[in-house]
């Protein structure tokens, strides 16, 4: 073998090590890098700003654990702003495994901010089939969720007072993995013109595009890079912002990685064209 | 009979259902809620009927030592053991928790996170500049990763992220629009199809 073909045939196991490292640089020197703010992640944050104190948002947690390290950073940073302006959530997880990712959240940000279940937000939790939960949320909330998620009846929570179905939310962000995003288009923008803004992961993004450009949606946060820019903007890091570093680096290894296949590639082709 | 009142069922829902996103009359919501609520309960249904069929199906991998019947133990025991600490404990106790918190939630995450290696193995082999076409695709996924990050930024006095924009809201927005309508047709088409009893593959072949 050549050392082209070489450079074309490398053990994968080679690439599976050397990412690894790649991935442990900045975890043994950490060192962060600016982020740029694109105007679909502006927009959701600038939505939020505007928002006075006492409005109602519905906040979707439709993700699974599998999907925390790009999601979680974005929702927590939604969350804190919300709770910072006095802004009242309405949250449900429509994912499988969502309920405990929102309850994560929810005990994590309200703690820090001196929140309380039902007076400044209500955790509405899980049902099957997302399609037909946004529908009937937007007749009532109650028709799906006559209790919460901690079993309480609708009626006797504060927050929820006097709070029937979208109308009464100023918008819905839905931060999820999966076709919920295409639900909440449908069903809950298409059907009931509820302003809606979506997080999503980096390989999701490419997809929701056309909703952007349309005005479906108001707002997109793609994966890692969109919460870090939320992070900044809302001047709330956690983990968006540190893992750009990580993302950098391993870039940068996968970038490296396509470049010596094509170089080998070109020169084993020229080799063989010279004879 | 057997055939014919599914597809009448099928036909009059079908055609109320759509009636009523035109008709903003009060009887129409009622029938509308309605329609939502019954949903949501044969919906219920047909996740017994899913469970039921995962039992089945692992149960009988394990009575007959079929490949990986291992693999089935742990998920009918996965199956039972989190369904009943979820409904005995509630989903609030302890134990439930310490489930999704310490085995669930690592589980997961270590699962996608592998990703990276894979995508990192694929991209090498699979970005190779072959052919015109193999070109594009290899230089729309450089412009678009080093797009995307940082660092593709700073090396590029910001063209990267520019060039990432174009692609993203122009070819892509595009391609995507075109197949969204073509699967939004697809799929008006098909649903008259069925209300209309020409499509009859949802009943089975008996």
């Amino acid at each position: 073998m050549t050392i082209y073909e070489k450079m074309m045939n490398i053990d994968r196991r080679w690439i599976y090590l050397i990412v690894g490292f790649a991935v442990l640089v900045p975890a043994i020197f950490p060192f962060t890098v600016p982020v740029a703010i694109t105007p679909e992640v502006r927009s959701v944050y600038k939505f939020v700003e505007e928002l006075k104190p006492g409005d109602y948002l519905f906040l979707g947690i439709d993700y699974d654990p599998s999907t925390m390290a790009e999601l979680h950073p974005m929702s927590k940073a939604i969350m804190a702003q919300c709770f910072k302006k006095d802004v009242k959530l309405i949250i449900t997880a429509l994912s499988q495994n969502g309920p405990g990712m929102a309850e994560q959240l929810i005990n994590e940000i309200s703690t820090k901010y001196d929140k309380k279940n039902h007076i400044d937000y209500c955790f509405l939790g899980y049902k099957p089939y997302p399609g037909i939960t946004i529908l009937n949320m937007g007749v009532n909330f109650k028709l799906t969720f006559p209790n919460d998620y901690y079993k309480v009846p609708l009626d006797s929570i504060p927050v929820m007072r006097g709070i029937r179905n979208y109308t009464d939310c100023k918008g819905v962000i839905d931060v999820c993995a999966g076709n919920i995003a295409d639900m909440w288009i449908g069903f809950g923008n298409g059907r009931y013109g509820v302003p809606l803004a979506l997080g999503v992961t980096g390989v999701m993004a490419a997809d929701y595009y056309p909703y952007l450009q349309s005005g479906q949606i108001f707002g997109l946060m793609p994966g890692m890079k969109g919460a870090a820019e939320y992070e900044t903007l809302a001047d709330y890091k956690t983990t968006g912002i540190k893992s750009m570093a990580y993302q950098t680096t391993s870039h940068i290894i996968i970038l490296m990685f396509i470049i010596i296949s094509n170089i080998g590639f070109f020169l084993s082709r020229k080799k063989a064209k010279l004879g | 009979m057997k055939r014919q009142l599914p597809i009448a069922i099928t036909f009059i829902l079908g055609f109320v259902l759509t009636l009523q996103y035109f008709i903003p009359h009060r009887s129409f919501e009622i029938v509308y809620e309605v329609t939502n609520i019954w949903l949501q309960i044969i919906g219920f249904f047909a996740m017994i009927l899913g469970i039921l069929s995962l039992v089945m199906l692992h149960w009988d991998k394990i009575q007959y030592k079929k490949t990986n019947w291992g693999y089935s133990i742990v998920t009918l025991v996965s199956l039972v053991g989190i369904t009943l600490v979820g409904v005995i404990g509630t989903e609030e106790s302890p134990a439930f928790n310490w489930l999704y918190n310490y085995i669930l939630a690592p589980i997961s995450a270590t699962m996608f996170a592998l990703l990276a290696f894979f995508i990192a193995s694929a991209a090498y082999r699979a970005f190779r500049a072959r052919t015109i076409i193999a070109t594009i695709l290899l230089l729309a996924a450089i412009i678009v990763m080093m797009g995307r990050v940082p660092i593709g930024s700073i090396i590029s006095f910001g063209i990267f992220p520019k060039l990432s924009d174009i692609l993203l809201n122009y070819p892509n927005v595009a391609a995507k629009r075109a197949i969204l309508m073509g699967v939004g047709l697809g799929a008006a088409a098909t649903g008259l199809k069925v209300m209309l009893g020409i499509e009859r593959s949802y009943m089975g072949s008996d």
